[in-house]
């Protein structure tokens, strides 16, 4: 292979004037972390809140949050970001519509990326977190509404402080996988991880370590979240785990 | 709603976006072909009594499911198309969308499905594997005769949700400007400045073929449930 390596690419002072290209990298490094971390908060809120009125007695409720899960399941994760990004400034009050399009562009587009990986992964969240209330003994509710307690009550005390604690596992992966789909969106042009690792191979001529770079990036923030879940995991686990026995 | 929807440049859109669609249906039948094989390969060598096989298999695995598939899909579309084109026999200057979409999209969802049916193997009775030898079969017989096929049939389900999945991400695509379904429907709706009717277009149908197709794959775990 006639490729010239130079790993010392990374030092040089980029074309644009704004440091080196290890600085773009970070740069794309935090987009990411903190695009995904909002995503993150915002699945955890919504798709607890989702998954729980699914669990409820109440038809009309669980049929909407049915509802909501398949909508955001079904459709490809960068429709939705498109539709997040060109179709919603479109659908807003004209007046709110042109303010928000005027306004910074890379805030328009975080903004659209974090909503679209937040519902996104409420969805996937709302299952898990369904399935950890309906994992647990059936007598746990019934027990809760005898003492006495209403049922919001029964899920605040009894049953979603279990649930969390069996669900930690596959919220791990779907943790995971709010950081690996944070790499679609580069197509709306955000300057994230992905999207600088095709900058440093436009403006380094240097392919290879570019890419090799940017990818053990994405696997050390692969490791530093299941280490990280992993602790959580040994704090908060049950001994008498009704699915992990 | 101060938009003012116009969906006329559908209607004669539609051959174009059937062409997209089927770019995006070829890759989706290779890579779950391909996934599968290769999967199934990589799931019996992680089982392999050979040390350095296991830590090969594993390895891919975990590398695979480390990274993002557009990474994935930007390696082989703008770093390796040469010499894949060389792999696989192409004359060079071919257009290299679809084949390097096509072997991106095999290697990264072999890993996925080697979980699916390293689960699968496992969940199929200790005592199956015991029987067969006690028969005579040698592990590639008992393999191929007794576990595979019930490993199989209790995977299909995951390997059916997981081949709608692969559906889905075929409009990631998109990075390496190869027209599928998505591509299509972005193209015509910059076209036409009706890009928000294209993008509800396509979200709509999306959302029919995976919904139905999802549908089916409950109603075939319903019918074939074994307790």
């Amino acid at each position: 292979m006639d490729y010239h390596w130079n790993w010392g690419v990374f030092l040089q002072p980029s074309a644009m004037g704004n440091g080196t290209y290890l600085g773009w990298m970070f740069a794309g490094l935090q987009l990411t972390v903190m695009l995904s971390l909002s995503g993150w908060l915002m699945a955890l809120f919504l798709g607890s809140a989702v998954g729980v009125l699914r669990t409820l007695p109440n038809r009309w409720l669980g049929a909407f949050a049915a509802a909501y899960v398949e909508v955001f399941r079904n459709v490809p994760l960068l429709v939705q970001l498109f539709a997040w990004y060109f179709v919603l400034p479109e659908l807003l009050p004209r007046s709110i519509g042109e303010a928000y399009k005027q306004s910074d562009p890379v805030v328009q587009q975080f903004v659209a990326a974090a909503v679209c990986l937040g519902l996104f992964t409420s969805a996937r969240v709302a299952e898990q977190v369904r399935a950890g209330i309906l994992a647990l003994p059936r007598g746990q509710r019934h027990a809760g509404l005898a003492l006495g307690l209403t049922l919001p009550q029964t899920y605040r005390y009894v049953l979603l402080p279990m649930a969390f604690r069996i669900i930690v596992p596959p919220l791990t992966s779907e943790f995971l996988n709010i950081f690996k789909n944070s790499s679609v969106c580069s197509t709306i042009g955000l300057l994230e991880l992905a999207a600088q690792g095709r900058q440093l191979v436009d403006y380094t001529a240097q392919p290879y370590e570019s890419f090799i770079a940017v990818t053990m990036a994405y696997m050390v923030i692969n490791v530093v979240v299941m280490l990280g879940m992993r602790w959580v995991d040994a704090r908060v686990r049950l001994p008498a785990d009704p699915v992990r026995r | 709603m101060a938009y003012s929807f116009d969906w006329s440049s559908i209607p004669g859109a539609l051959p174009f976006l059937w062409q997209g669609m089927l770019v995006s249906l070829k890759i989706t039948a290779t890579a779950a072909a391909v996934g599968i094989v290769w999967g199934t390969c990589l799931a019996i060598l992680r089982m392999s009594p050979v040390r350095a096989l296991v830590w090969l298999a594993a390895g891919y695995v975990n590398l695979f499911r480390s990274v993002p598939l557009v990474m994935v899909l930007l390696w082989f579309f703008l770093i390796f198309p040469q010499p894949l084109a060389r792999l696989l026999g192409l004359q060079p200057g071919t257009d290299m969308r679809m084949p390097s979409a096509m072997v991106g999209f095999a290697l990264f969802e072999s890993a996925y499905y080697a979980e699916i049916i390293r689960a699968g193997i496992d969940s199929v009775a200790r005592g199956q594997m015991a029987a067969a030898s006690a028969l005579g079969m040698g592990y590639g017989q008992a393999m191929r005769l007794v576990i595979l096929p019930q490993a199989f049939r209790n995977m299909v389900p995951l390997l059916l949700t997981q081949g709608i999945i692969l559906f889905q991400d075929t409009s990631l695509v998109y990075v390496s400007a190869l027209a599928d379904f998505f591509g299509a429907a972005y193209k015509v709706g910059d076209r036409d400045g009706r890009l928000v009717e294209l993008l509800l277009f396509a979200g709509a149908v999306y959302f029919v073929i995976c919904f139905c197709a999802s549908q089916l794959v409950r109603r075939y775990q319903k019918r074939t449930f074994i307790t």
